[in-house]
C-alpha cells in the first residue's frame, strides 16, 4: 500500500532550505583515543539527515557534540549562521535542539501525560511560587502547555495510554513517548539516537512513519543515528558515514550506497 | 445563518432534516453531539449542529450534490461525519456508509453501483483508497476529508478539507439559505435516505435501499418501547456502515433528541465509555464478552477477600439479579442480600465498566453466550437481545424488561408482524422493511412478497407467547446422510461459550458426521498455557501443542455431552476436529466486516483440511495460496493435526458432565 500513495519528496510539506547547522573540522579526543577526527558536514533546514557507521564509529559522540554534552578540542559549530562556543545541553535545548536517547530517558513512574508536560519545561515562565499558588499566569501556561501536549498525543496516536505510567508500557511505545517528550519542546532540530534500536519490524515501520510525519507536518529538521541500513536509506535525505571517527562518505542514500569506502567499512575488506 | 425553523415546525418530522430543525428550535441549547478530541469532550448543541449543517449543505450544493445523488462515507464515528450526513439529508441526497477497514477493491463496487458523486473520507488512508479508484469511478466529483494530517501535498481538484468546505458554506450562506430551506421542505418520508451494503455473508454484497420513513419508523418504535427521550445519552463506536449503528447513533437521536457521543479513538473505547456513562447502549456480543474477560482478569489479580466477595456476590446475582430487573418476585432474604451486594460489588463493577447509568443495553448481530447475558443481568445491567437484519430496518424483535430469556430474541417490536413460512423461514412485515435492492429488481422480487412480507432467510420458530427463536440461516441448514437435520450455528454457539474458542466452523450438511474447525482465542489459550508452564513461540506454535489439542478436545467433549442430552441433537455430536493454525480474519476474506463467517469461502480455503477430516486422515497439509489482492488466502503453509472427539451415547449423559 505504501508505494501507492502519491507521496514524493519533491512535494513535501517544507522544502529543504539552507544549512541550519554546520560542523567544521570537529575533533574529539578522550585521552589518547581519537573519537572524532576532523569531521565536517552540514544539516539543511527541514531535511532528514542520518549519521551511520559500524559500532564504535563515533556516531553517538557526534550527537553529543552537537548538543553540548562533549566539547570538541578542535573545530567549530555554526548554528543559524552563528558560531557557537561553550555549548551545554541546557543551552542547546533553549536554542531549539531536542534529543532522544539510545537507552530511554523518561520518568518511568510518571504517566505519559506528565512526561510530555515535563518536556514543556522550556515553555514555562511562571516561577515556583506562581505555580504553587495557581496564579493566573501559571494557570494560563498550564492550559497552553496541555493543549500543545494533547496535540502531540493525537499526532503520535497515544491517546489510550495518556494516563498510563511509562514503566508499564512496551518498549516500542516508550520510544514513541520519548519522541513525544522531545517534540513537546517544539524544537527546530531533533536529534534521535537510534530511534529504532531493539524494535520489531512493525514498530520500526510505525516509528519511520512518525519521524517522516514530524518532518513533514512540523517542518522539524531531523538528525538521526541508525544501525538499520534499510531504514536509513528509506527515510533520509542525506547520509553521513563515519568509521573509526572519520568521515568516509556523505551524500544521498544512493550515492552512499555505491561508495566503495562505505561498502568496505560495512562488509569488511581483505587486508 | 440558521435555517428558519418556524416554517418547518408545523410539518411532521418525516425526514431527518426536518427532525433536526425541529430539535434546533425546541432544544437549541441541549447537547446534540459530543466528541472527545485532544483530551476534552467538545459539545455541539442542536442549534450549533443545525447551523453547521446548513453551511455544509450550502457548500455541498454549490459543489453539485443534487437531490437523489449518492454520497459515500468512509470513516469512523466523528462529529464531522455526522454533520455531513445531516447536510446530505438536508439536500435530499442518499448516504452510503461503507466499512472503514474495507480495502479499496471492496469499495469499488458500492462506488460504481451507486454512481456516487461525492465522498466523505476520514483521513489520508481513506482518501488514498478513493483516489486509487478514481479512474474507475468517473462520477466522483468531490471528496471531502476530515483529518488534514499528511494531506498537504495532495493537489487533486476533487479534494476539499472540511474546514474549507465549512467556510465556503458560510460565505455562500446568504444566497444558499433559502435554497437549503427549500430543499428541506421538499423532502418527504418516501425519499430514499440511505443505502447499506449487506455484510456479504451470503455471496456478493447487495445494496439495501431504505427511505427516511422506514428508518424513522423503526427508531420511533424502539424509542417508544424503552421510553427514550432527549435526556438519553449513547456512545457511537460501531462501524457507521452497519445499519444497527446508524439506527442507534443517527436515526435515534434525530427522533428522540438524545445526545450521541463519539469516542476519542477505537483504543480508548472503555475509558470513554466510563467518562460518558451512556444510558442506552448497543453492541455486538464481542464487546460484552470483552468486558466480562476484563473483569475476570482484574479479579484474578486482586486480593483474596475481593475474590471471595466477588464469587459470593456473583453467584447470588446470577439467581437474583435478573429476576429483580424483570420485576419478578424474589425471596425477601435474597433480595436483602442482593441489596447489600450493591455498594460492595455490583455498583463498583457497573461503574468501572461505564454502565452505571445504562437503562437499556442491547446486543445484536450474533447470538450471545447465555453466560455473558446472565453476568450483566446479575450486575443489574438491563442487557437484552434484539434481532433484525439490514433489510428489515434492524429492529424486528426486542426482549422486554420483564421477559429476558437466553436463547430467545424476544417478541415482535411495535409495528412489526412476524410469521413463519412452511419451510420454517421467518417472515417480517413492517413499515421499516427496505424499499428495494439497489439496481436488482429480481433479487427484490425474490426477497419481498407481493403483500409486503420480507423473507429473512433465517430459520426459526415463534413460541405461543410470541418469543422468537432463531436457529440458523436457511441456506446453511442441511441434513446428515442419516437424515438428521443439521444447522452449523447451534453447534458453533455451544463451542464459542468456551473462552478458549474464538470462532468455530461446523461442517455436516450432506456428510455422514459433524466435523469442526476451531479457531482458538490466542489471548486466553496463551494465558492458560503460561499458567500450565507450556512454552510456545507464537500462535502457530500454540495451535500445534498436544496440550492445547487436549484442551480443545475437552471443550468439544463437553459440547458433545450437552448434545447427547438432547434426543433431537444427539446425532449431531462432533466426530472430528482440527485447530486452525491462523486466525480467521476479515482481511483474508473468510469473515465479513461484521465478523460473520463466510462459509463458502472458508470451505474453499480449507478444502484440503476438510477433505482430510472426512477421509479419516490424521494430518493435512495446508499450502499458502495467493489469489491476488482481493481473493481469500491461506496465510502460511501449515501441517495440521486432525483429532477424534469423544462422543457419548444419548443416554450416557450424567458421567460426561
Amino acid at each position: 500500500m505504501m508505494d501507492m500513495t502519491p507521496f514524493s519528496t519533491s512535494t513535501r510539506g517544507f522544502a529543504i532550505g539552507e544549512p541550519i547547522l554546520e560542523l567544521k573540522d570537529i575533533s574529539l579526543r578522550f585521552g589518547g583515543v581519537n573519537a572524532l577526527t576532523k569531521i565536517s558536514f552540514d544539516v539543511r533546514e527541514h531535511e532528514v539527515r542520518a549519521i551511520i557507521g559500524p559500532n564504535g564509529a563515533g556516531k553517538s559522540s557526534m550527537l553529543n557534540v552537537i548538543n553540548g554534552v562533549y566539547r570538541p578540542q578542535e573545530g567549530s559549530i555554526i548554528y543559524k549562521g552563528q558560531r557557537l562556543s561553550g555549548m551545554t545541553p541546557p543551552r542547546a535545548a533553549r536554542m531549539g535542539i531536542a534529543r532522544t536517547f539510545q537507552n530511554i530517558a523518561l520518568f518511568k513512574g510518571m504517566t505519559v501525560l506528565d512526561n510530555l508536560m515535563a518536556g514543556r519545561y522550556l515553555h514555562t515562565n511562571a516561577n515556583f511560587l506562581e505555580v504553587a499558588l495557581q496564579m493566573p499566569r501559571a494557570r494560563r501556561e498550564e492550559t497552553r502547555n496541555r493543549e500543545a501536549v494533547e496535540e502531540i498525543i493525537e499526532f503520535l496516536e497515544v491517546q489510550q495510554i495518556r494516563k498510563t505510567p511509562v514503566a508499564r508500557l512496551p518498549y516500542g511505545l516508550q520510544k514513541r513517548v520519548e519522541l513525544g517528550r522531545a517534540l513537546a519542546a517544539e524544537p527546530k532540530i531533533l536529534l534521535l539516537d537510534e530511534p529504532m534500536a531493539g524494535m520489531n519490524i512493525e514498530e520500526k515501520q510505525d516509528m519511520c512513519r512518525f519521524i517522516l510525519d514530524v518532518n513533514d507536518h512540523y517542518g522539524t529538521t531531523v538528525v538521526l543515528i541508525e544501525h538499520d541500513m534499510g531504514v536509513v536509506m528509506d527515510i533520509s535525505d542525506r547520509v553521513v558515514v563515519l568509521d573509526y571517527g572519520k568521515k568516509i562518505g556523505d551524500g544521498t542514500p544512493d550515492e552512499v550506497r555505491s561508495n566503495q569506502d562505505v561498502i568496505n567499512a560495512y562488509l569488511g575488506v581483505a587486508h | 445563518m440558521a435555517i428558519e425553523t418556524s416554517k418547518v415546525e408545523q410539518q411532521t418530522g418525516d425526514t431527518f432534516a426536518k427532525l433536526l430543525l425541529s430539535h434546533a428550535s425546541k432544544w437549541p441549547d441541549r447537547a446534540a453531539i459530543r466528541e472527545k478530541s485532544r483530551g476534552i469532550w467538545r459539545t455541539l448543541t442542536w442549534q450549533e449542529l443545525s447551523n453547521e449543517v446548513a453551511a455544509i449543505a450550502a457548500a455541498l450544493q454549490a459543489r453539485g450534490l443534487a437531490r437523489g445523488a449518492h454520497i459515500v462515507f468512509v470513516g469512523d464515528n466523528r462529529m464531522r461525519l455526522h454533520t455531513v450526513m445531516c447536510a446530505a439529508h438536508a439536500l435530499g441526497a442518499v448516504i452510503v456508509p461503507l466499512f472503514q477497514d474495507a480495502t479499496a477493491e471492496e469499495m469499488l463496487s458500492p462506488l460504481q453501483m451507486t454512481q456516487a458523486s461525492h465522498v466523505f473520507a476520514e483521513d489520508q488512508e481513506q482518501v488514498d483508497k478513493i483516489l486509487q479508484l478514481l479512474p474507475r469511478c468517473p462520477a466522483v466529483r468531490c471528496i471531502v476529508y476530515d483529518s488534514d494530517r499528511g494531506m498537504r501535498h495532495y493537489e487533486q481538484p476533487q479534494l476539499i478539507a472540511y474546514p474549507a468546505l465549512l467556510n465556503e458554506g458560510r460565505e455562500t450562506a446568504g444566497a444558499g439559505r433559502d435554497v437549503t430551506f427549500n430543499e428541506v421542505a421538499r423532502g418527504t418520508g418516501h425519499d430514499v435516505a440511505a443505502v447499506f451494503f449487506t455484510s456479504g455473508a451470503a455471496g456478493p454484497s447487495k445494496g439495501v435501499v431504505h427511505t427516511h420513513g422506514a428508518l424513522i419508523d423503526r427508531a420511533r418504535s424502539a424509542a417508544k418501547m424503552d421510553g427514550l427521550d432527549e435526556t438519553d445519552v449513547a456512545l457511537a463506536f460501531l462501524p457507521p456502515a452497519w445499519i444497527g449503528q446508524n439506527l442507534f447513533a443517527y436515526a435515534q437521536p434525530m427522533v428522540t433528541g438524545s445526545c450521541i457521543c463519539c469516542p476519542e479513538s477505537a483504543d480508548t473505547l472503555f475509558s470513554d465509555l466510563r467518562e460518558i456513562g451512556p444510558t442506552y447502549l448497543l453492541a455486538p456480543p464481542s464487546v460484552f464478552e470483552a468486558m466480562v474477560a476484563r473483569v475476570g482478569s482484574r479479579i484474578d489479580g486482586s486480593g483474596p477477600i475481593t475474590r471471595v466477595l466477588y464469587r459470593a456476590c456473583m453467584s447470588l446475582g446470577k439467581s437474583v439479579g435478573g429476576r429483580v430487573l424483570s420485576g419478578q418476585p424474589v425471596f425477601i432474604g435474597s433480595r436483602l442480600m442482593y441489596g447489600v451486594g450493591g455498594p460492595l460489588i455490583y455498583g463498583p463493577l457497573r461503574d468501572v465498566l461505564g454502565l452505571s447509568r445504562v437503562r437499556a443495553a442491547y446486543t445484536s448481530g450474533d447470538a450471545i453466550n447465555p453466560e455473558v447475558l446472565t453476568f450483566f443481568r446479575a450486575l443489574g445491567v438491563n442487557l437484552k437481545q434484539l434481532y433484525g437484519t439490514t433489510e428489515t430496518g434492524f429492529f424486528v424483535t426486542m426482549q422486554r424488561d420483564e421477559a429476558v430469556e437466553p436463547g430467545f430474541v424476544g417478541p415482535a417490536a411495535p409495528g412489526v408482524e412476524l410469521s413463519v413460512s412452511p419451510a420454517n423461514e421467518i417472515l417480517v412485515r413492517s413499515a421499516g422493511v427496505f424499499k428495494e435492492y439497489l439496481h436488482d429488481p429480481k433479487a427484490t422480487e425474490q426477497a419481498k412478497t407481493a403483500d409486503g412480507w420480507f423473507r429473512t432467510g433465517d430459520v426459526g420458530s415463534i413460541r405461543a407467547d410470541g418469543q422468537l427463536k432463531i436457529v440458523d440461516r436457511i441456506k446453511d441448514m442441511g441434513t446428515l446422510t442419516n437424515g438428521t437435520p443439521f444447522g452449523p450455528k447451534q453447534i458453533e454457539i455451544k463451542l464459542k461459550q468456551s473462552p478458549h474458542v474464538r470462532e468455530a466452523v461446523a461442517f455436516g450438511g450432506g456428510r455422514d458426521t459433524v466435523c469442526v474447525l476451531v479457531d482458538i482465542d490466542t489471548a486466553t489459550v496463551g494465558g492458560w498455557a503460561n499458567k500450565q508452564r507450556i512454552s510456545y513461540t507464537g500462535r502457530a506454535d500454540l495451535t500445534t501443542r498436544p496440550e492445547v489439542h487436549a484442551l480443545v478436545g475437552e471443550v468439544i467433549a463437553k459440547v458433545n455431552a450437552e448434545l447427547a442430552a438432547d434426543r433431537q441433537l444427539a446425532g449431531l455430536q462432533i466426530a472430528r476436529f482440527a485447530v486452525l493454525p491462523n486466525e480467521l480474519d476479515a482481511d483474508d476474506g473468510v469473515l465479513t466486516r461484521m465478523r460473520k463467517l463466510r462459509r463458502d469461502v472458508i470451505a474453499d480455503v480449507y478444502r484440503p483440511l476438510v477433505d482430510a477430516m472426512y477421509l479419516g486422515q490424521h494430518r493435512a497439509m495446508l499450502q499458502s495460496t495467493d489469489r491476488g489482492s482481493d481473493g481469500p488466502t491461506v496465510v502460511a503453509d501449515a501441517d495440521v493435526v486432525i483429532l477424534d472427539a469423544r462422543t457419548f451415547q444419548a443416554s450416557q449423559t450424567k458421567s460426561a458432565a
